[in-house]
């Protein structure tokens, strides 16, 4: 039986190369999002724009997420740990050291990746693997999230405030309208989808996939599995860091029990499942099919003056369920196909 | 040394942990037993404890049913919960990859512990039974009736367990697709049926956990996350597979968490844990009692 969790046609979709590249009609869907995005701000009102900055916040860390489960086979449960860690280290310097966040993104890559790489390092080095990886960095997660509630130099349980002022610009420190959030958001995505494309076709992602697809084969052929993990790790780690940086500066509060919480573990790892694990587009694909729908469900139980709590949970966890039956590749693979996005090659299409 | 009455003391909060302990031993149990059968790892497992609280729950304020007696219905209800999930959906996915089953049950989990937030609310709900503020006198330690009772069912269940799988012939079968599923099958095992019949007794374990578990902690939804990951926890303490390495792990984690909520502070208790897990997983990640694979 072949590994089917993330089939290689999807992880060719708009890729370089011949079969699975991005067809005229894909690069032209491609570019018309783009620049969708890019004017949606001039005519959007505040609360599509706040929901367009959560949909990118998901498509962002969900890219992240990609580059250590998509492209390396590494599963991690505990990815809301590297967006702490990024929200916290970066919180910390501004309002302790009155370092601004773009310097301050920098040593919050610092801190995740030292803390992904001691995970991976543990993890690599004693042989821990599948489940018990998942687990590991699930543990790790969760002695954060109880960690930090007593870290009182952070505020604990009770929260760590950014201060807020009203009516500021200033770009420099990311103080600024929800705009300024939103363009900077679309910025990252965007820098993300490159950054994985090119890393993709690069040496180090042909070993990624090598080793995802069948380690003891990669390490025959020369592979270095540690580094190859280690790398993975490192670059997935730093990417989602930064997306707890905005995170901090959007919403100016952390709780260590929402930040670091399995809950938002959960919640990082759906959009890149339902759009397609491995694929460039899935993770954006998924995180815009998801947040709307959520938001959705929300607005009608606000209209229909319901109380129901978990609701919007109980609607993802269907989400999940559904998608890993009906399409465990995810969505865009599928629509990608159907659609004619990508040029498929004879032997993808016999293979599945 | 100034007086006998600190030991005393200690001894006491130990045998209470060690009694509650019993109890997450036998939820863990239920885990290990179908991680060891149907190499799925449940990811649903504290949720389906959570369910079989509000079963108690449920029984004792409509029925007045004392927990120890609703843990059989509980446990025989769950057991078919667990019997139709494995048939309906878990089945097909045995053969999938470990992240493909993994991303399911997060799903039954998200649902099943969403569902109960919206049935039953977000407030706890107890149960009321005449012995709960009895003490029983063993030695020289002082202890909760309801925590005895707990941990003496929590025995008797693993006992029932263990005999089984020993000595009945569906427990030997189901052992054998353990040990060699391809065998299994060679010699015409049915899988899918004893694989059905794995997760269902795993639930109704689960079950009659979360029944007996209700003598000890207040119902809650958000319970059902914690005992998830602790199940793993002493699971993997105790060995993926090993069923007296569960109810050892469960004693341990139990122990060591009511040590740590008494000596540290009760909110670092669960880090203890986590620490221990993350030793365990280092040094030996097949588990204490666990076989190398």
């Amino acid at each position: 039986m072949t590994n089917r969790g993330a089939s290689p046609v999807g992880i060719a979709l708009l890729g370089g190369g011949n079969a699975g590249a991005a067809t005229g009609r894909g690069a032209a869907l491609l570019a018309l999002g783009g620049v969708t995005l890019l004017l949606a701000p001039l005519v959007a009102d505040r609360y599509l724009l706040s929901v367009l900055t959560t949909v990118l916040w998901f498509a962002y860390v969900g890219q992240a997420w990609n580059v250590m489960m998509g492209f390396s086979g590494l599963l991690s449960l505990g990815h809301a740990l590297y967006v702490g860690l990024g929200a916290y280290a970066s919180a910390a310097l501004f309002v302790h050291f009155g370092v601004g966040p773009w310097a301050g993104a920098l040593l919050a890559m610092l801190v995740a990746v030292v803390a992904g790489c001691g995970i991976g390092f543990l993890g690599f080095r004693f042989g821990v693997k599948g489940v018990h990886f998942a687990l590991l960095t699930i543990a790790f997660a969760e002695v954060a999230r109880v960690g930090f509630d007593h870290i009182h130099w952070l505020g604990g349980s009770g929260g760590f405030f950014l201060p807020v002022e009203a009516g500021v610009s200033d770009p420099l420190n990311l103080r600024g309208s929800p705009l300024l959030f939103y363009y900077v958001i679309l910025a990252l995505t965007g820098a993300a989808l490159l950054l994985a494309r090119s890393l993709l076709h690069s040496r180090l992602g042909y070993q990624w996939l090598a080793v995802r697809e069948d380690a003891e084969a990669a390490e025959a052929v020369g592979v270095d599995l540690f580094t190859a993990r280690m790398t993975a790790v490192a670059v997935s780690s730093a990417l989602t860091a930064l997306g707890g940086v905005f995170q901090a500066f959007y919403f100016n509060n952390l709780f260590p029990e929402q930040v670091f919480s399995m809950g938002r573990s959960i919640e990082i790892i759906l959009p890149a499942i339902v759009g397609g694990i491995g694929t460039l587009i899935g993770p954006i694909l998924g995180a815009f099919i998801l947040t709307p729908l959520g938001e959705g469900l929300t607005f009608l139980l606000e209209v229909s003056g319901l109380e129901l709590p978990g609701l919007k949970q109980l609607f993802y966890g269907v989400a999940l369920v559904v998608i890993v039956v009906f399409r465990p590749d995810g969505v865009w693979p599928w629509l990608a196909r159907r659609l004619g996005l990508v040029r498929t090659s004879a032997e993808g299409e016999d293979a599945r | 040394m100034r007086s006998g009455m600190p030991i005393d003391y200690y001894l006491n909060i130990a045998a209470s942990g060690l009694l509650a302990g019993l109890v997450y031993g036998l939820a863990a149990l239920g885990l290990s037993v179908i991680f060891g059968v149907v190499r799925v790892v449940n990811f649903a497992h504290g949720e389906m404890m959570v369910a079989g609280m509000y079963g108690a729950v449920l029984l004792a304020g409509y029925a007045g049913l004392d927990p120890l007696l609703s843990a059989p219905i509980v446990a025989a209800l769950l057991f078919v919960c667990g019997w139709g999930l494995q048939r309906g959906l878990v089945n097909r996915f045995v053969e999938r990859p470990e992240h493909m089953q993994f991303i399911l049950l997060l799903g039954i989990a998200t649902i099943l512990v969403n569902g109960m937030l919206m049935l039953f609310g977000p407030d706890s709900r107890n149960v009321m039974v005449p012995y709960g503020f009895d003490t029983l006198e063993i030695g020289p330690m002082l202890l909760d009736a309801v925590r005895v009772r707990a941990g003496v069912a929590a025995i008797g269940i693993a006992v029932a367990l263990f005999a089984f799988f020993r000595f009945t012939r569906t427990g030997k079968a189901i052992r054998a697709c353990a040990d060699n599923p391809l065998g299994a099958r060679v010699v015409g095992l049915n899988l899918d049926g004893l694989y059905a019949l794995t997760f269902g007794i795993g639930a109704a374990v689960v079950g009659a956990a979360g029944a007996l578990m209700t003598l000890l902690v207040d119902a809650r939804p958000q319970l059902a996350p914690e005992y998830t990951l602790l199940s793993f926890i002493i699971v993997i303490v105790g060995g993926l597979g090993s069923l007296p390495g569960a109810l050892l792990g469960g004693v341990l984690i139990g122990v060591s968490e009511t040590l740590a909520g008494f000596l540290l502070s009760p909110s670092l208790k669960s880090l203890f844990s986590y620490g221990v897990l993350i030793l365990v997983l280092l040094l030996r990640p097949q588990g204490l009692l666990g076989k190398r694979s």
